[in-house]
């Protein structure tokens, strides 16, 4: 019961209190890049918790049966840069084949996010993330989807706030891209206020 | 020689890879909370990117073009963690304060974008300055970001505290939400500078037609 609260408040803080994107800045690309419309800010935050979930899982099996294992006599830990990123490449390119083959669906929901998700560095994050807070496999998978979750409500609410800009009128020097950043800062200013809260 | 320095100015200024291409915001974002921090980020990613402009342009003809972006990956990677080490052994207090920002190196848009855009062709000379432009410019824009947080934010300048305003700063430039916002507002600043020197450009040139238009009349008319 303790371990199934710990892991509760392991996922709340990852999802609002640390929020990827306004209080950590991991994945600010994709998060001012692909926010102009909900539909597709949608689209791209499912495709990410799908990716970091997964890889969430796979790079903690590869540091901890690969690079770091218990029984053997080596350590490859400075190495996980390098394995990490391999692995998360490979896998956004088998999930790519996967959805295509076996859940067309899904993949003509989320094919076209997928191969920008590589250079996402929210999946590298995290994955490194886990390594460096010496989670367990349950909490690593629990931490990469609530983090990867909040990435999402971050893009979603984002998009809203953009797409009610559309219309607004600004000085032209802040047209475009100086005045989404000014947004970004009013709602990371509005996110700040779960930085209070802290747990155990 | 003057060729490289047009790359240098086109790098820092013209064509800076921030605050004009708007690439590599997350450290940009991140990593600007002093300037010292700046400094080391933008650094840092400038010795990998020359690192890694110079040997994509020296494999250029080599690398497959199907896998190029993983071969990239895996060069960046390879300089990146030969940093992290770097960093850690002689910088350990500028290593721990950046934090996981030197291996999210790896996936900087400007690296990726100067390999792909620039060293995969060109030669290795050309591909090392561009690193050097590309970096400097980086590190300009982080400097830039980070003096105005710093200095609203916590009331210093490279840690020297301005007395009469250090002790009672607005701590928001420091917060995240002063990231968005100082960015934000310097990028704005450029763009009315750009904005400027277009209209400028623009305004000559109608002139210039309007001058030769009226040179044509009045040819036409010595004719008539």
């Amino acid at each position: 019961m303790e371990y199934f609260g710990s892991v509760m408040s392991l996922m709340f803080t990852a999802l609002l209190v640390e929020n990827f994107i306004f209080s950590k800045f991991y994945g600010c690309c994709p998060f001012l890049g692909v926010s102009e419309k909900p539909a597709t800010a949608l689209g791209m935050g499912m495709a990410v918790t799908f990716v970091i979930t997964v890889s969430s899982a796979v790079t903690w099996l590869v540091y901890h049966f690969l690079l770091v294992p218990e029984w053997a006599d080596y350590d490859l830990g400075y190495l996980k840069t390098i394995a990490f990123i391999l692995v998360i490449a490979a896998l956004v390119q088998f999930i790519e084949m996967f959805l295509r083959k076996f859940i067309p669906t899904l993949y003509s929901a989320l094919g076209i996010y997928l191969p920008l998700i590589t250079t996402n560095c929210a999946v590298l994050s995290s994955a490194l993330l886990i390594v460096q807070k010496e989670y367990d496999f349950i909490q690593a998978v629990c931490f990469g989807f609530s983090a990867s979750l909040g990435f999402t409500l971050a893009i979603v609410v984002f998009a809203g706030v953009r797409s009610r800009m559309e219309n607004a009128d600004p000085p032209r020097a802040f047209k475009g891209f100086p005045l989404t950043l000014i947004a970004a800062g009013l709602l990371a200013m509005a996110f700040s206020c779960f930085s209070g809260i802290k747990f155990g | 020689m003057n060729k490289y320095v047009k790359q240098l100015k086109e790098g820092l200024l013209d064509n800076n890879p921030t605050l004009v291409q708007l690439l590599g915001m997350c450290p940009t974002l991140a990593t600007t909370t002093s300037i010292s921090n700046a400094i080391g980020m933008g650094l840092a990613a400038t010795v990998v990117l020359i690192c890694s402009n110079l040997f994509i342009s020296l494999l250029r003809k080599f690398i497959p073009k199907q896998v190029r972006i993983a071969a990239y990956i895996v060069i960046v990677s390879g300089f990146v963690t030969a940093v992290e080490l770097l960093m850690r052994a002689y910088f350990y207090s500028l290593y721990q304060s950046l934090g996981l920002f030197i291996p999210l190196i790896v996936v900087n848009c400007i690296i990726l974008a100067r390999a792909e855009a620039f060293a995969s062709k060109n030669k290795p000379l050309p591909s090392i300055v561009d690193g050097v432009a590309m970096g400097l410019g980086f590190t300009f824009a982080l400097c830039v970001l980070a003096f105005v947080r710093e200095l609203l934010g916590a009331g210093t300048v490279f840690g020297f505290a301005i007395p009469g305003y250090s002790e009672n700063p607005m701590v928001i430039f420091v917060l995240p939400a002063g990231a968005f916002i100082t960015l934000g507002i310097v990028i704005a600043v450029v763009q009315k500078i750009r904005n400027a020197v277009a209209d400028k450009a623009h305004l000559k040139a109608v002139e210039e037609t309007r001058k030769s238009v009226s040179k044509a009349e009045n040819r036409e008319e010595a004719s008539v």
